[in-house]
């Protein structure tokens, strides 16, 4: 079984900071990891491998520093790794990244055959959860996303069974490989990285293909010029110009401050009290 | 009010020429005429954010002079011209129906092509859907089979006055920043939004629309994909954050998973539910469903009480709809008090007991006195 696991470096959103005054991203310091969310797609990945044997390809695409992503992969257990990296592609929306990812993966297909791509479910810096689905169109492979279990693989039979969280319940949907396949989050936990593949990882020859290598043609499909969207303004959120009107702890008891906080909620929203005495008698 | 963005700056149409790209609309996309919204429905209901969408799309069309359209897919007996009915209500003037019974239950395959089939022959210049499991999944792919521009997840939409295109506002870099997006050169411009980010707007009783009717042309048999089941929530295990009244959500000022009951008593007096923070989930104190935010779930209750939270841009994005916000936190600097409409600067774990039980003596009392 060869499965390809598309990955993203990000910076971790938590530790950005906006500069107050000028509202420029302060990105210094701030570490790149492997997207949370591309992680359980990996671990499923593995899963998979344990089962049925073969290989773990690991594609990003990005700039040549995203390699550290890869390696991080590695060192869980994929097999192989592919930087698809060129400045034709900055400045790519969803639709160009979709583009270049596919044309990557059809590359590695050449080199064996693919039956399963994973995404991941969505990014934590753009946070579209466009690019899978996108992949998939481009590539004619069955979609699969927002996958909470994968309850059978039938490789004789090419057939996979999934359990796909859906508004207001749970989709057992069964499907034909080659699939792409994007795993919800807590589905799974990460596996350790060994000291030993640590090592293999830290040593490990990432492929680094330029526009090319990764077999694209046509530049007017990647980058800004392959980007339908235009960004037209970055800013910063709206300081709100009332501040919080604090209730002070230190002059009256805990349960003073209580009834009069209440007080002031159900004056500032006159038919919430009226709301809450319905809920308590139904 | 509270709006999460900034309503009056206009983006300004960018510069065209940007990497080479050609940004000018070319002429046979000048026909896409029309705002429109794919109604997503289950279990026999709308999903209540097409309405919201319907709210925006009417605005949006009030701005273009043009008409508000709903795309309506489903199975034969499914109720789709009911729907049409109440779209017509939410401001819509026609409503595309299409009744296949491979459309029964989503799936990817039958309404992508559905969808893009009515995209291409009725030519829509705005197309928006919800930003939940279904609409995200299928807006990626239709984007994608028509090659154009796909704005996730939006926090307003408005309509540049230089160029008439839709202004996609989002989030980006994790709430921190807020962009505008356009989509110039391609058509239709597609954008996605969360529920509850956008106001459910006044159904008015009596408005009437066209109802066309379409058809697929696709056979189960060419479907490779089979829905094998549907498994429902139980009721007890369903958590809708984002349409509940009252939210008590904690953070890690709790201290520790076991604290989190104090937020749970207080939501149950209030007949609430529970939310919390990122880290709180990722560190498994609490379920992922139950995540308020950037990356959880955008909620705008009558009252918000965030318990132990500091107010991170990533939280914030996700709650500052609420019309009643307090904040219990011991520091008295923390960003949450800056956009809370009632702070106390304390500790939760003692806050919390004593607000629970004034709430439930003064409901208990005004519940007598009512009955």
């Amino acid at each position: 079984m060869h499965i390809v696991v598309c990955i993203k470096q990000v910076p971790d959103s938590a530790q950005i900071r906006v500069h107050p005054v000028t509202n420029t991203i302060m990105r210094q310091g701030v570490p790149a990891i492997v997207n949370p969310y591309d992680l359980f797609s990996l671990e499923e990945a593995l899963r998979l491998k344990d089962r049925f044997g073969g290989k773990v390809t690991m594609l990003c695409m990005g700039p040549p520093q995203a390699e550290d992503a890869l390696r991080k992969c590695i060192s869980y257990g994929a097999d192989d790794a592919v930087l698809v990296t060129d400045r034709a592609f900055a400045g790519a929306d969803t639709l160009a990244t979709s583009y270049a990812l596919a044309a990557a993966i059809r590359q590695i297909a050449k080199e064996q055959a693919v039956d399963i791509v994973f995404t991941g479910k969505q990014t934590i810096d753009g946070d579209t959860a466009q690019v899978g689905p996108g992949i998939a169109k481009r590539m004619g492979l069955q979609l699969l996303t927002y996958v909470s279990k994968i309850v059978e693989t039938d490789l004789d039979a090419r057939t996979i069974i999934v359990e796909r969280r859906a508004e207001g319940g749970v989709q057992v949907l069964k499907t034909a490989l080659p699939c792409l396949v994007t795993m919800l989050e807590n589905t799974n936990e990460l596996r350790f990285a060994t000291l030993p593949s640590m090592i293999h990882a830290a040593g490990f020859p990432v492929r680094k293909w330029n526009r090319e290598q990764a077999g694209i043609e046509d530049v007017s499909r990647i980058g800004l010029k392959g980007s339908p969207t235009v960004v037209s303004k970055v800013f910063g959120p709206t300081p709100r110009s009332e501040k919080a009107e604090m209730l002070e702890l230190d002059t009256s008891s805990l349960r003073d401050v209580s009834l009069n906080l209440l007080q002031k909620i159900f004056t500032r929203h006159p038919t919430l009290e009226a709301d809450l005495l319905m809920k308590g008698t139904s | 009010m509270n709006a999460p963005t900034v309503p009056d700056r206009k983006p300004a149409a960018p510069a065209r020429r940007a990497g080479g790209r050609n940004l000018e609309l070319p002429e046979h996309l000048k026909a896409y005429k029309g705002v429109w919204v794919f109604l997503e429905h289950d279990l026999g209901h709308v999903h209540s954010v097409s309405w919201e969408l319907l709210g925006e799309a009417r605005k949006l069309a009030d701005k273009l002079g043009s008409d508000v359209a709903v795309a309506v897919l489903g199975g034969p007996d499914e109720p789709l011209e009911q729907f049409a009915a109440e779209a017509f209500g939410f401001g819509a003037d026609k409503a595309y129906v299409m009744h296949d019974p491979v459309l029964l239950g989503y799936r990817n395959e039958p309404f992508t092509k559905g969808l893009t089939d009515l995209v291409n022959r009725y030519q829509p210049e705005i197309l928006l859907l919800g930003a939940t499991s279904m609409g995200r999944d299928l807006a990626g792919s239709v984007a994608t089979t028509l090659a154009t521009g796909l704005t996730a997840d939006c926090t307003e939409l408005n309509i540049d006055p230089a160029s008439r295109a839709l202004a996609a506002t989002r989030p980006t870099f994790g709430g921190s920043l807020l962009c505008t997006i356009m989509t110039l050169a391609y058509r239709p411009q597609m954008a996605t939004v969360r529920p509850r980010v956008m106001a459910m707007p006044q159904a008015q009783a009596g408005r009437a629309g066209e109802i066309v009717q379409e058809t697929l042309g696709l056979v189960e048999t060419a479907i490779v994909t089979k829905l094998l089941d549907f498994i429902a929530d139980a009721n007890s295990n369903r958590i809708n954050l984002p349409y509940a009244d009252v939210i008590v959500s904690g953070g890690k000022g709790l201290k520790n998973p076991e604290n989190f009951r104090l937020v749970f008593e207080l939501a149950r007096v209030l007949g609430g539910e529970v939310g919390a923070t990122r880290p709180c989930v990722q560190a498994g104190w609490v379920d992922a469903e139950r995540q308020v935010g950037q990356t959880g779930k955008t909620v705008r209750p009558k009252l918000y009480i965030a318990a132990g939270i500091s107010g991170a841009i990533q939280h914030r994005v996700g709650m500052e709809s609420s019309d009643v916000i307090v904040a219990i936190n011991t520091d008295a600097n923390a960003p949450i008090f800056d956009f809370a409409h009632y702070g106390i600067v304390g500790n939760a774990l003692q806050v919390l007991p004593a607000l629970t039980q004034a709430f439930a003596d003064h409901l208990a009392l005004r519940g007598k006195a009512a009955a």
